[in-house]
């Protein structure tokens, strides 16, 4: 601004320009999921800055793995993606099993999939009426939440808790499913399948809703991959990519035999997958992408996250259907002092807000010498600065929202 | 009721002005208690309409099976609640600006009339004023939005007064069809003139008001800050816009205002489009035969039976009407999400300004081509439909008046009655001109 000289046409605009505001929206702000505080710089409803400043709900979780053995560390993943635990728990147990060179059996693996399926789908319904709400949408959140407590209703008879899981455990699971735990689970999906349009009447579909997303905060492919986006804000990009197909084969093989589509509108025609429709055999038709959409924008982050419910809702049907046809162990957990050979181990799972990837490092006793958790949500908010330059200041929940962060991933 | 005191308690003497002020006072009285407790129903409905819509119960334990006192209970604790001011705000603004909120919802009441007869205040121009004094809500908001020394109740503060600008053009254009079309500013003329069956009302007088009532109900919304309008207290994104430092009776008064207005702009919806306090089917009147007509008087100064039926099923109707309107506003609260500001610039200024103004010309065009209505508004003598008593009044007047002098009715009339009767206009006491 100091080399304009008083020719420059310039200078006019700067001698009408209003006094910037920097206000802080968060840590405590009905809106920033959690304990997010933005530094936003304003001029009038136009934001012209941002900065994430994070920490708020940092807990050393890192440093209490090294304090604790890698069975006791259970717990404090599940704190980390607490609307995900069950995926979070996977991870670690993916990691450990890689170090130990464990291999669970087959009714573990489909009691796996089964679980982080079902998880998967709340966690994105949470996401979704969350989003609802940022845009000031209240009752979808309370219809995704009656549909989530059912979910957690069916968690609760497996393990007794309904938040933090502790689940999944290296070595297998826990405890079995109950006895008849299947069959509720497939009557809630038939119920939870007939339930999915009205999400689409109440969002996706809302002209309002429309005029709010489409063509705010788009993050181009490029920009997606070079600040390490992963999950449905990398696919919602259009880039395709999803470690359940392109993972490590620890974390893949869980998957094998299984029919699911990756989410991610194709490069050319820029069209979704279609197989969500074999779900509907009844011809329930999912809405078109609208005119307005640009390819990344926060519409079709969204977007990506409805349609992977649908593919969840697939996976769990038939994860149900090959679990019932295992007999035998289900996995049972490594010992609680259980010692950890020498070496390092890392493995990417596919959460459903990104890749959540562990490192593990042991010198050969019970406590990992090093533990290291790689989050998805960290690298997933820090494209909001970018996004949310020139947005108006309504625009930053809206993409903050899309981002689907939870900082208790981000700060561990 | 004035007159009722000086002349049973302080005569004509130098304490006649206790009279008024004691008739003042009861009045206001009256009508904050009314309008309170009208407000206080509908934050009741707010709150049960919205369980049933997000697939809950809402209230249910305070005053019974459907928590009737939930409200009440609410306003106790919020009273109890400690009265903060922040240290940066503007102590007088600050606390000011509820009071100036909730005086122009509830003042705007004096001139809406609930029947034909039932009014605080019958004023000639209702609905200029009615308008007038809702737009002073704004600078409660504005005040509040200010004197906070918050920067999120700045910006709400803001964005109402950006706002304003825009929902005020469309709904002033939607508001003058109606009076044009009867000829009157006059609210209880208005309604008046709809009566008889449903097919009556204005709404559906040409295509074209249709239209203006709905442009006129998007507008009414956006003036009393209901979703998809409210960004001046968008939860989402100002944490609670103009009112977030506001805490106890205070931010309650602010609560009490929009609902007030609510059930004010719904009922201006009824009066304009949707026929006043005139039922779908004219029941009231057939009753009113039955009891003996509306005409007919049981004492000296009481209304008869039939006049008495016709005021209160009048009054069921306006209030009926207005709680649909309302709650038509709730639903939408609770299924939209929230428009963006400059969408909502966008959608009075580029699309409800167009259409209202194009509404406009298609009802003027559509009397002067003299196309047919269901009404037939241009055929009808707004001095029919006057309020009953000024009807009477002028009854009176020209049978006092001599007939040469009817050119000159102006000065047959005492000053002082043209003075105590502001509601009956110059034009109405010309003989000769009671047709339009």
């Amino acid at each position: 601004m100091s080399a304009t000289n008083i020719d420059d046409p310039r200078v006019i605009e700067f001698d009408v320009r209003t006094d910037e505001m920097i206000i802080n929206m968060g840590p405590q702000h009905p809106s920033t999921h959690g304990v997010l505080r933005l530094a936003l710089r304003t001029d009038g409803e136009i934001v012209s800055d941002l900065e994430p400043h994070i920490g708020y709900l940092h807990r050393c979780a890192e440093k209490i793995g090294e304090n604790l053995t890698a069975r006791q560390f259970v717990p404090y993943t599940d704190r980390m993606d607490y609307l995900a635990a069950m995926n979070m728990n996977l991870g670690w147990a993916l990691t450990i099993e890689k170090l130990l060179d464990h291999d669970v059996p087959e009714k573990g693996r489909h009691l796996r999939v089964l679980i982080c399926e079902m998880n998967r789908i709340a966690s994105h319904l949470v996401a979704m009426g969350t989003y609802g709400l940022d845009l000031g949408a209240f009752s979808p959140f309370l219809y995704a939440f009656r549909e989530r407590e059912r979910i957690l209703d069916l968690f609760e008879k497996t393990c007794g808790a309904r938040l933090t899981y502790s689940y999944i455990a290296p070595g297998g699971a826990t405890a079995d499913l109950p006895v008849g735990w299947t069959a509720e689970c497939s009557k809630f999906i038939n119920q939870f399948k007939k339930v999915i349009p009205e999400f689409h009447t109440l969002l996706t579909t809302n002209a309002i809703f429309i005029a709010r997303t489409t063509g705010v905060g788009i993050l181009s492919p490029r920009m997606a991959i070079d600040y390490g986006c992963t999950g449905p804000v990398l696919r919602g990009s259009g880039v395709y990519h999803d470690l359940r197909f392109h993972g490590e084969e620890r974390y893949t093989e869980l998957y094998d035999g299984y029919e699911f589509d990756v989410i991610c509108a194709d490069s050319e025609t820029g069209k979704y997958p279609s197989s969500h429709q074999e779900v509907y055999k009844d011809g329930l038709e999912y809405p078109d992408v609208p005119s307005d959409a640009i390819l990344g924008d926060c519409w079709h982050r969204f977007y990506v996250r409805m349609l992977e419910v649908v593919q969840s809702v697939r996976l769990v049907e038939q994860s149900i259907v090959k679990y019932d046809a295992c007999s035998g162990s289900h996995g049972e957990p490594i010992k609680l002092t259980q010692k950890l050979p020498v070496g390092e181990a890392y493995l990417e799972t596919e959460a459903p807000r990104g890749q959540m990837g562990f490192y593990v490092v042991s010198d050969g006793q019970s406590n990992p010498w090093r533990v290291r958790a790689r989050s998805s949500c960290f690298s997933n908010l820090y494209v909001t600065a970018p996004l949310c330059r020139g947005v108006l200041l309504a625009d930053v929940p809206a993409v903050v929202g899309s981002l689907d962060v939870v900082m208790g991933e981000i700060d561990r | 009721m004035a007159e009722f005191f000086n002349e049973y308690i302080f005569g004509d003497g130098p304490w006649s002005w206790l009279g008024y002020v004691i008739a003042a006072l009861i009045a206001c009285i009256l009508i904050i208690h009314v309008v309170a407790v009208g407000a206080m129903g509908f934050i009741w409905l707010e709150r049960k309409v919205a369980g049933r819509i997000q697939d809950r119960l809402g209230p249910t334990r305070v005053g019974g099976k459907f928590g009737w006192l939930q409200t009440l209970a609410d306003g106790i604790k919020l009273i109890a609640k400690e009265d903060l001011t922040p240290d940066v705000a503007d102590r007088f603004l600050f606390k000011i600006a509820p009071y100036v909120a909730f005086a122009a919802s509830f003042s705007a009441f004096i001139a809406l009339p609930f029947a034909d007869g039932v009014v605080a205040n019958h004023v000639n121009t209702a609905v200029f004023f009615v308008l007038a004094v809702l737009g002073l809500e704004v600078f409660g908001v504005i005040l509040a939005g200010y004197g906070s020394g918050s920067k999120w109740s700045l910006f709400g503060a803001m964005r109402e007064a950006a706002q304003v600008v825009s929902y005020e053009v469309p709904l002033g254009m939607c508001v003058v069809v109606p009076v044009f079309l009867c000829g009157t500013m006059n609210l209880t003329t208005i309604g008046n003139m709809q009566e008889g069956f449903i097919t009556n009302w204005l709404v559906f007088n040409d295509p074209f008001t249709f239209v203006i009532a709905i442009v006129y109900f998007t507008c009414a919304t956006a003036s009393v800050n209901r979703a998809p309008f409210d960004l001046a207290e968008a939860e989402s994104e100002l944490v609670a816009g103009f009112h977030t430092e506001y805490s106890g009776l205070r931010w309650s008064l602010f609560f009490m205002a929009e609902y007030g207005s609510m059930f004010l702009v719904s009922g201006l919806a009824v009066i304009l489009f949707f026929g006043g306090s005139n039922g779908p089917i004219p029941v009231g009147d057939w009753l009113a035969n039955l009891l003996g007509g509306v005409e007919g008087s049981i004492g000296a100064n009481l209304p008869s039976l039939g006049a008495i039926t016709v005021g209160v099923i009048g009054v069921a109707n306006f209030i009926f009407k207005g709680a649909i309107g309302v709650t038509v506003m709730i639903w939408i609260r609770w299924t939209f999400p929230r428009l963006r500001i400059d969408q909502v610039m966008a959608m009075c200024l580029k699309y409800c300004v167009p259409i209202a103004a194009f509404c406009f010309v298609g009802a003027v065009g559509w009397e002067v081509l003299d196309l047919p209505t269901p009404n037939n508004l241009d055929e009808k003598s707004r001095y029919e439909y006057h309020e009953k008593w000024s009807q009477e009044y002028l009854k009176t007047q020209r049978e006092s008046v001599p007939t040469e002098n009817d050119t000159h009715v102006q000065q047959a009339v005492p000053a002082e009655a043209i003075v105590t009767t502001v509601a009956v206009s110059q034009s109405d006491l010309d003989v000769n001109g009671g047709k339009q």
